[in-house]
């Protein structure tokens, strides 16, 4: 009877419009058997934060594709600890240069995706650092 | 406030009849899993129900359900009225996964304090709701919310559970989708209170609005003195031109319209009645076959009465019948 599932709201944020890739992802985690909260385009931090509250989601993942990871990223991560989100996990993906990479890490996302990893490496990566 | 992620049970039945979000999200997760406890926190949960208007939209996918949703939020909060929604949407049956993409309509209040939103996939359950709902409906209604509304997933014909949650059942369906028998088959169009003819912009919809109205007046003379005549409200719930929108007040009246007959007539006390003589049935079989199978387990005769039957040196009613016997002597339920 009981079970449990891992539930990942998947977003983007500000005026970026490009969202395939936020769908690709969303369809994939899908298909691997997670509940999947699809916020679309336009969103903002405290918007998606608020979303993973009510959702008591595992995951936040944010893809970026307009060059704004650098603004947006802390801004998730401190509306996060704001709500006292520190055991869910912050997922980044997109397209930006690799030396943002540890930069972002720095900031506080939990993991960073390029585009170009392989599907599989993030449903994996989701399913062993799930903190809950 | 950091670190509630370990809240002790007993605290949160308490935060949550406070308004407070975690408790509520805390709370639907542990039901929704049907985890150990989970029968213990509706307990206290419970008495804190019974006073929100349950609102249910139901209709197939695409019909503008989760959009209808949107405006009426929208026309609940300019009443003040705190509105607390749960959307269900369908989980694979092979995966188990699922795509819950309703909360998308509703991000414009995603900062109003005054609204809850919970996504829910459906996990296998068919009656076009999740198992969990109704107990999820309970906490939104102890968290203090004066409306919940609940969008069933993408329903056809059979898809009528939301009637054993919902006070008022609104159906959504759009032009040209079928001629008038199909409006005058048994099922969810049968549950309606309201029936809203959605994206009634669209060619057909004169048409399909006087067809609908047709097989509804059909039925009236059948009815009861005294009983809700459902009506029928053409709506635009999306359209390029904001200012195109259109139905939203009539559908906002017509709602309340309901309400106000279900409190004027025995009809809430009639509804309520079956909806707990049903809820409790389902809970005392829940827990009759949790404690039969319970009892077989580990013994190896499960085992045994399938081969059994299998075998044709048995058949299910009788093992039934034996098991249910051996369960009834036993004091200890």
């Amino acid at each position: 009877m009981e079970s449990k599932r891992i539930k990942v709201v998947i977003s983007k944020v500000g005026l970026d419009g490009h969202d395939r890739g936020a769908k690709v992802v969303a369809s994939l985690l899908r298909e691997a058997g997670m509940e999947v909260v699809y916020l679309g385009m336009y969103q903002s931090p405290e918007g998606i934060v608020r979303a993973a509250v009510d959702e008591d989601a595992d995951v936040i993942g944010v893809s970026y594709l307009s060059g704004e990871h650098l603004v947006f990223t802390p801004r998730i991560v401190e509306e996060m600890k704001k709500n006292g989100l520190e055991d869910v996990l912050f997922v980044v993906g997109g397209a930006f240069p690799p030396e943002d990479i540890p930069v972002m890490k720095e900031m506080g996302a939990d993991e960073v995706f390029r585009g170009g990893s392989l599907t599989q490496s993030f449903v994996d990566y989701i399913r062993e650092h799930v903190r809950r | 406030m950091p670190g509630q992620k370990k809240d002790r049970p007993q605290d949160l039945a308490a935060r949550l009849v406070r308004g407070d979000r975690r408790a509520a999200s805390r709370l639907i997760t542990l039901v929704e899993n049907g985890g150990p406890g989970a029968d213990e926190m509706m307990k206290r949960v419970y008495p804190h129900t019974g006073r929100s208007m349950l609102v249910g939209i139901t209709g197939p996918g695409g019909s503008g359900k989760s959009t209808l949703i949107d405006h009426l939020i929208g026309r609940f909060r300019k009443r003040d009225l705190r509105v607390g929604v749960v959307a269900v949407d369908p989980s694979s049956p092979f995966t188990g996964g699922a795509l819950l993409g309703d909360r998308v309509r509703f991000q414009r209040y995603a900062m109003d304090e005054g609204v809850f939103v919970r996504s829910m996939g459906s996990r296998g359950y068919t009656g076009g709701l999740a198992r969990a709902t109704t107990d999820v409906c309970r906490i939104l209604e102890a968290m203090g919310n004066d409306v919940v509304i609940i969008e069933t997933l993408g329903a056809g014909q059979d898809e009528i559970d939301i009637i054993h949650v919902a006070q008022t059942c609104i159906l959504v369906l759009t032009p040209g989708m079928g001629d008038d028998i199909q409006a005058m088959k048994a099922g969810i169009m049968e549950i309606a209170h309201l029936i809203v003819l959605n994206k009634a912009d669209l060619e057909g919809a004169g048409a399909c609005l006087r067809s609908l109205e047709a097989v509804l007046e059909d039925a009236g003379g059948r009815r009861t003195e005294g009983a809700w005549n459902p009506r029928v409200i053409p709506t635009v719930a999306w359209a390029r031109r904001p200012g195109d929108v259109s139905g939203m007040e009539a559908l906002e009246e017509a709602l309340l319209a309901h309400q106000a007959h279900l409190r004027e007539t025995p009809g809430l006390r009639c509804a309520n009645e079956r909806r707990v003589e049903r809820e409790l049935r389902l809970i005392f079989r829940d827990a009759l076959e949790k404690h039969v199978i319970s009892g077989l387990e580990g013994t190896g005769r499960k085992e045994e009465f399938l081969r059994e039957i299998i075998e044709r040196r048995n058949d299910p009613y009788s093992v039934v019948e034996e098991i249910l016997g051996e369960t009834l002597k036993k004091p200890e339920i």
